[in-house]
């Protein structure tokens, strides 16, 4: 594998990853790593560094819903532009252009289902280009990102063996 | 009442891995971290086990062949073929056995007659020497060395032959030392088995864990495919240790007799495990990468500690193994091990377990995540430096 690559998939799983211990892993200097993270934040390959959190295991509340969406692409821009517009509203956290049954997947978070649903009907619903939604509300997350929430890992081998 | 036991067994001594282990039981500490675990930290990859499921499910509950599936057998041969470019035939020269332990139980007996010698490199894994004894043979130990990187030279072989030599033991990628046997290493070997006629049994459970080259197999090299029985498995390369299956090929007229002993002991090796080693050899080559990956990762990690302890560890570049040098303490490696886990709460197996030159070494595993390795380290340089300062006084 690459260093790149070995690099990514590393602070991918683990963004606060010592700058020392990740170039000893990788099996090289300190500042190839230092200007390679550089490089790949630069040319914006890395696009930030995030904290996965289980809020279920807090006392705040939250919803997550996915809406299927389906518009009318504008010529000219296809899907982009009517993306943007809703992208923009710090509320989306993700909007996809996806193949198959409808156009744009988007995931949206509030504090509350009427606060999601008043987004869909007064925000979403309303742009010209949007002919329906469906909205599914996330009830539990037992997987995100590649971590299994809630799972205790114990080493279930012997303690010493041959 | 007359004596309930065979002198034989009895003659044999107990592991010496076992007896670290009862200590480590006994201390019962929740705060102890083990580096003695012989096995992939890793599950096995999901779709491996899907396929065990899959099999239930189907109904697949009853004895398969002696030898094992058909299937598996070919993508067994198709794996040797396509990774060292030699043809087995899956039906003569192919048996699937219990893990790779019943392969090297059952390939000794099958080869040696009483009397007959069995040269055994050590430090290595633990059941050659009992399974040499078993089977009647005489085990004869070439104390491997750390200025070869624990590599066995065409010298030490030679000094170790007799007329009486059957079969050289070749374990590599070695547990514990992590040491392998490159390519030309191996040939460095190779006119001396073939002068003596001597046969091999190399144990490559490790092959898929190499950080340096691609593992190379003496089976590969002209003339050694007759003389050898190449022992292979899925617990390490596709982390299964629990599914108990591994293999053996080799000439015909040995396989034979190694199937009728399997065949009387065993009758076949479990079927739910040959059915998800199918699915293991035919889409797995991406998870053993992966954790080829992760374990590399851990080996600098390691190399990389001891380096800044000042302790004297050569490179190891095969299996999951470190193996560094602690005879500037001036104790013995079991004394050492008892103490580290007294003192700091850290389990690492002596290196006397796998054989007297073991002694001044400790085996420590890195099938461990990167969390845990730091951790150990932070302790055994703080050992160290307490020992050191002892030292001084």
């Amino acid at each position: 594998m690459k260093m790149e690559e070995e690099l990514l998939a590393i602070i991918e799983k683990n963004s606060r990853i010592d700058l020392k211990e990740l170039a000893i892993i990788l099996g090289v200097a300190e500042i190839d790593v230092v200007n390679t993270l550089q490089k790949l934040e630069e040319d914006g390959v890395v696009c930030g560094y995030h904290t996965m959190i289980n809020w279920e295991k807090t006392s705040i509340e939250k919803v997550t819903a996915l809406i299927e969406v389906r518009v009318t692409p504008q010529r000219g821009q296809g899907f982009d532009s009517i993306a943007e517009r809703i992208y923009k509203y710090p509320e989306v956290q993700s909007v996809y252009l996806i193949s198959g049954g409808y156009d744009l997947l988007v995931t949206l978070e509030g504090k509350t289902l009427r606060e999601v649903s008043t987004f869909v009907s007064d925000k979403l619903s309303t742009l010209d280009t949007v002919l329906s939604t469906a909205t599914h509300f996330i009830l539990r997350k037992y997987k995100d990102h590649g971590t299994i929430l809630n799972e205790k890992t114990e080493d279930e081998r012997e303690i010493v063996t041959p | 009442m007359r004596n309930p036991v065979s002198d034989a067994i009895v003659g044999i001594k107990p592991s010496g891995i076992r007896k670290f282990f009862d200590i480590v039981t006994e201390m019962n500490d929740k705060d102890v971290i083990s580096l003695g675990v012989g096995e992939p930290d890793f599950e096995t990859p999901w779709h491996i086990r899907d396929m065990g499921i899959y099999s239930l499910e189907k109904g697949k509950t009853h004895y398969t062949g002696n030898t094992g599936l058909i299937e598996l057998r070919k993508e067994i041969c198709n794996y040797i073929k396509r990774t060292q470019g030699v043809s087995y035939d899956p039906v003569s020269e192919t048996l699937v056995t219990v893990g790779g332990s019943e392969a090297i139980d059952i390939g000794i007996r099958a080869m040696c007659n009483p009397g007959d010698e069995v040269i055994i490199p050590q430090p290595s894994y633990v059941s050659y020497e009992p399974c040499a004894i078993l089977a009647g043979a005489k085990p004869v130990i070439i104390d491997l060395k750390e200025e070869n990187e624990f590599r066995l030279t065409a010298e030490e072989l030679k000094a170790a032959i007799t007329d009486k030599t059957k079969v050289l033991i070749l374990p590599f990628p070695n547990n514990p030392t992590g040491a392998i046997m490159e390519k030309s290493d191996l040939e460095a070997i190779r006119d001396v088995i073939i002068e003596n006629d001597i046969y091999v049994m190399s144990d490559e459970i490790y092959a898929e864990l190499t950080y340096k080259d691609k593992h190379v197999s003496i089976v590969s090299l002209p003339g050694m495919k007759e003389r050898t029985i190449l022992i292979n498995g899925f617990s390490k390369a596709y982390a299964m240790t629990g599914w108990r299956l591994g293999y053996a090929c080799g000439p015909a007229e040995i396989i034979k007799q190694m199937t009728k002993i399997h065949q009387f002991c065993i009758m076949c090796a479990p079927t739910t495990s040959q059915y998800a080693a199918v699915e293991a050899l035919k889409n797995g080559d991406s998870d053993v990468a992966e954790m080829r990956t992760a374990y590399n990762q851990r080996r600098r990690f390691l190399i990389n500690a001891f380096r800044e302890m000042n302790i004297k560890c050569f490179e190891p570049f095969g299996a999951f193994y470190i193996f560094p040098c602690i005879k500037e303490f001036g104790m013995t490696s079991e004394e050492f091990a008892q103490r580290f886990l007294a003192e700091e709460k850290v389990a690492a197996v002596p290196g006397t377990a796998f054989g007297n030159s073991g002694e001044g070494f400790l085996r420590i595993s890195y099938a461990y995540s990167i969390e845990k390795l730091r951790e150990a380290m932070k302790r055994f340089a703080r050992f160290a430096e307490k020992l050191r300062a002892e030292q001084a006084k």
